[in-house]
């Protein structure tokens, strides 16, 4: 049976809307709802369902950022993780944090917890960077699977359905392995209230980057965040005789 | 200090055995009862009430429940709750289909499958035995989601939890909590029986009896409830029963109410098919029949002959549970309003920019501000282990059930043609929110309750000034004190009671228009209690304006407390808060003035008997009495 290994990140609740801040250097976050990345969900979700099948043996949960990265631990505890590595990140530093930190962390804790298969999403929601599953693997020098739709453990190896551009490619990897959550590899469960409680039970270990051997000194410096520009508010036109007559107004029907 | 003497005259009468009697029968607290007897038996002071609508009646602000704010989740509490609001949010953004459940007249399989998983039937189960463990505010929050999505779930997860076995989590013994907490939160319903063909309101008056059995091991039940709620599909059920017990006084054999847990399994229990009905319609309702029931004498819940209290503590506990629901609600059917109301354009302008549109919103937010306040406050009074806190809860649970009643109806005006569609979904609220104005105690049974309760503690407050005039040495203090704020009062110098000290000072205008309307409403129900004396018991439009002015106060006390706390913490929201919290005020303030004049003045009293009367004649005629104006 394998040991998994899943990274869940916390981030800006997708259905918010993005402030940034007055002095353009990122984004509000206080106040803020946050939540898992969506598909770090799906990365635990493909994790507790390899337990359920006795295919997984333990399944650790780890997340880099500052003490309210604790929150989507829990969750992760609530679905079905079993432990909790919270990596110890002080706000400030936690804004540039790159993906390159997080893989050598994430590797490390890997060899650390002697894990056969790390899963990670295949991006985070709010950075965007679709690049710590690859950095990982590197890192670690262990074969990649990334966006995967389906997951088949074998003895040795996994078969994993990958989603490319215009179709599925069908790779096998040995393990120990890193792979990437797509969107369709699964639909997550949410957590039930009886798990919830049961979570609060389960360890949390807290380490911080020093004690993982990684130096997270800013590499980037954030220049300016903007917003996207607006997008022209939109009528809502009462019946199809003014659709028609603004239409042809624009010049869009003879 | 002969005004004085007189009122304690009048007070002496209404201890009367009549008001007693209607007290035991509409739901009051045990330590109340308790307290009312020492009165009767000449017992000195009663303890101290440190309800702020019991004191009211005082024309006092009894300050401790309601300012500041209370907060009551500890930082662990608030933690365990913030994780489990997502996961039932989206259960019923996801899984759950109020549609679907109202047109199978059940809850679909997969959803009830899936509320039992998500743990919604056993919140406040304690841990170890199987259930969530939440105090009653966490329970709020939760049921607000609730109520925000399907209140015909919301019945059927009340039913079982609020009132189905809180009986024996507020009364069982460890025996019984050891052996029927974890069944009821994993999988087995429960159910509360009280209501009898014959009896409703007057629970006091059920029929459905238990006997001891020859050998004294089992009761034996015989009789039969009628629209208990999951009582097609309960296999646990609280049942309310008279059973013979000795007068400890006169040593002869008298009926009283006494609870029993009864299982489904015992024998002789059936149900009849689930009720048709207007709406909540998901949620099973059925007659259900005792017929020679055997039910282990260590079933007893909560003692031999306690029936009633046991079932009055089961609804007051309860209640708070509705205003907080419905609190959802109401967000729910004012979300629908707006989104329509900024969208839809007539006469050449959004609708919102109209003022009839605009006032409609502002009462109905009001209305949820109020409700929700209630409910959360209550529940926090009732988590720091308040045991006065009856009538505010069910206050709350008839402001609740008409704020959202109101709330619903104006959502469908507002959205016109719209609303009355049925995938709109207004229609369907509007069917499920008709109930909570009826069952748990009907609202007009919990406004006498409201104003007898405190015209009887402010009447035993007098009497206990009469006690202390009987042995004025040892009273003095006491005396002096009252009896010259009643004299005082008399001869029109009174100050109202101080309440700006509490609030924000952006609200102290608001304030000073409450304490003025509490005094005048002390005032109120001591000349009430001169004119009328035990006689009260019996005038209803009086007795009703009563409780309309105390839930007027009791809500802009509120409010004014919740905008004091946004206001201090420089919420958000603060102002917009306080904008609520002093409308709200001014305008129930003005309701209180003339719910007074109607109890005072004699052209209001004169429309009183006129309404009696008008009422007679149509009930005499069996319909609409005159013809119409063709006569054919
Ligand atoms: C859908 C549904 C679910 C229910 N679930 C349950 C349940 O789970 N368990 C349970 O035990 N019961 C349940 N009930 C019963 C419910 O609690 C009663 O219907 C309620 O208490 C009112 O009683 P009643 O219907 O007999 O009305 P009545 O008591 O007959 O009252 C009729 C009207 O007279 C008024 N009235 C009565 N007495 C007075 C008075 N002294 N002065 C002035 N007005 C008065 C009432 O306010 C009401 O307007 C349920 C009912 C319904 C409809």
């Amino acid at each position: 049976m394998a040991r998994v290994l899943v990274g869940v990140k916390r981030v800006i609740d997708y259905a918010v809307k993005i402030r940034i801040k007055p002095d353009k250097k990122g984004v509000l976050t206080d106040g803020v709802k946050h939540s898992m990345n969506p598909f770090d969900e799906i990365a635990v979700e493909e994790a507790v369902r390899m337990k359920e099948k006795k295919i997984a043996s333990e399944i650790i949960a780890v997340s880099c950022g500052p003490a309210q990265a604790q929150d989507v631990i829990r969750t992760a505890l609530a679905m079905g993780v079993d432990k909790g590595i919270h990596v110890d990140i002080p706000a400030k530093e936690f804004e540039t944090l790159q993906p390159l930190h997080v893989s050598k962390m994430l590797a490390k804790i890997a060899q650390d917890e002697k894990v056969d298969i790390v899963i990670l999403g295949k991006q985070a929601i709010d950075d965007d960077c679709n690049q710590t599953a690859q950095m990982t693997a590197a890192v670690l020098d262990w074969p990649q699977a990334t966006n995967a739709s389906k997951i088949e453990k074998g003895d040795k190896d996994v078969t994993v359905t990958r989603e490319i551009d215009g179709g599925l490619e069908v790779i096998k990897c040995k393990l120990p392995v890193v792979i990437s959550a797509d969107l369709r590899l699964n639909e997550p469960r949410y957590a039930t209230l009886p798990n919830i409680m049961k979570a609060k039970k389960k360890p949390i270990k807290k380490v911080t980057p020093k004690d993982l051997g990684v130096d997270t000194a800013a590499r980037i410096e954030i220049v300016s965040v903007e917003e996207p520009p607006v997008r022209k508010g939109g009528t809502i036109i009462p019946d199809v005789d003014t659709l028609v007559a603004k239409l042809k107004e624009g010049g869009f029907v003879p | 200090m002969l005004k004085i003497a007189r009122i304690f005259q009048i007070v002496e009468r209404v201890q009367s055995a009549q008001l007693q009697r209607f007290l035991s029968t509409a739901p009051v607290l045990c330590g109340k009862t308790v307290q009312a007897r020492a009165v009767a038996e000449k017992k000195p002071a009663p303890e101290e009430d440190l309800s702020f609508v019991m004191n009211v009646f005082k024309g006092q602000v009894e300050s401790t429940q309601i300012f500041p704010f209370p907060k009551t989740l500890t930082e662990e509490q608030r933690e365990t709750l913030e994780m489990m609001i997502d996961p039932t949010q989206k259960f019923f953004e996801e899984v759950n289909d109020p549609d679907k459940n109202d047109a199978l007249e059940k809850v679909a399989d997969e959803s009830l499958k899936g509320l039992w998983e998500l743990g919604a039937f056993t919140l406040q189960v304690p841990q170890d035995l199987g259930g969530l463990g939440l105090n009653n505010t966490q329970y709020a929050r939760l049921v607000e989601i609730v109520g925000a999505n399907d209140l015909g779930v919301g019945i059927v997860l009340g039913a079982h939890q609020s009132i189905g076995f809180k009986g024996i989590l507020l009364f069982g013994n460890k025996e019984q909590k050891e052996k029927y907490l974890p069944r009821v939160s994993s999988g087995e319903f429960a159910a509360f029986c009280l209501t009898e063909p014959s009896s409703g309101s007057d629970a006091g008056s059920i029929k459905t009896r238990a006997v001891l059995s020859e050998d004294g091991k089992h009761y034996i039940l015989n009789g039969s409830k009628i629209w208990i709620s999951n009582g097609g599909l309960a296999e646990i059920m609280t049942v309310f029963a008279q059973t013979p017990v000795q007068d400890p006084k006169t040593g002869k054999t008298i009926d009283k109410v006494t609870a029993f847990i009864v299982e489904r399994s015992f024998g002789g229990v059936t149900n009849g098919p689930p009720e048709k009905k207007m709406g909540i319609k998901c949620s099973n309702t059925a007659e259900v029949y005792y017929d020679n029931v055997p039910i282990p004498v260590e079933n007893v819940l909560g003692g031999v002959g306690n029936g009633f209290k046991v079932a009055m503590n089961i609804l007051n506990n309860g209640r708070f549970g509705m205003a907080a629901a419905l609190s959802g609600t109401m967000k729910t059917c004012i979300k629908k309003a707006v989104d329509f109301a900024t969208q839809r354009t007539q006469f050449g302008q959004r609708i919102d920019n109209f003022g009839g549109i605009q006032e409609k919103i502002a009462k109905m937010s009001m209305l949820q501000y109020v409700t929700e306040s209630m409910a959360y406050m209550i529940s926090g009074n009732m988590d720091s282990g308040s045991k006065h806190y009856h009538l505010e809860a069910a206050i709350s649970k008839c402001f609740a059930s008409e704020a959202a009643w109101y709330v619903c109806d104006e959502a469908i005006q507002i959205m016109g043609g719209m609303g009355f569609m049925k995938h709109t979904g207004l229609e369907r609220i509007m069917r499920d929110l008709r109930i909570f104005r009826i069952f748990e105690g009907t609202n007009d049974i919990l406004r006498l309750f409201v104003a007898l309760t405190g015209i009887q503690y402010a009447g035993a407050s007098l009497r206990e000034l009469q006690q202390a005039f009987k042995n004025p040495a040892a009273n003095l203090g006491l005396i002096f004190g009252e009896a010259s704020k009643r004299v005082v009062r008399k001869v029109g110098l009174s100050s109202p009671p101080a309440i700006e000290h509490l609030v924000h000072r952006d609200l102290v205008g608001a304030a000073t228009m409450l304490a003025k309307e509490i005094d005048s409403f002390g005032q109120t129900i001591e000349m009430i209690l001169i004119k009328y004396g035990k006689g009260i018991v019996n005038e209803q439009f009086i007795l009703n304006r009563i409780a309309n002015a105390t839930f007027d106060i009791f809500s802009s006390a509120v409010a004014l407390s919740r905008a004091s706390m946004a206001l201090s913490e420089n919420s958000d929201t603060a102002t917009h808060e306080k904008l609520m919290a002093q409308a709200w005020t001014l305008e129930a303030m003005d309701r209180v003035k003339i719910n007074l004049q109607y109890i005072l003045r004699g052209q209001n009293l004169d429309n009183f008997q006129k309404m009696s009367a008008i009422s007679k004649n149509v009930c005499t005629a069996g319909g609409v009495v005159q013809l119409n104006p063709l006569k054919i």
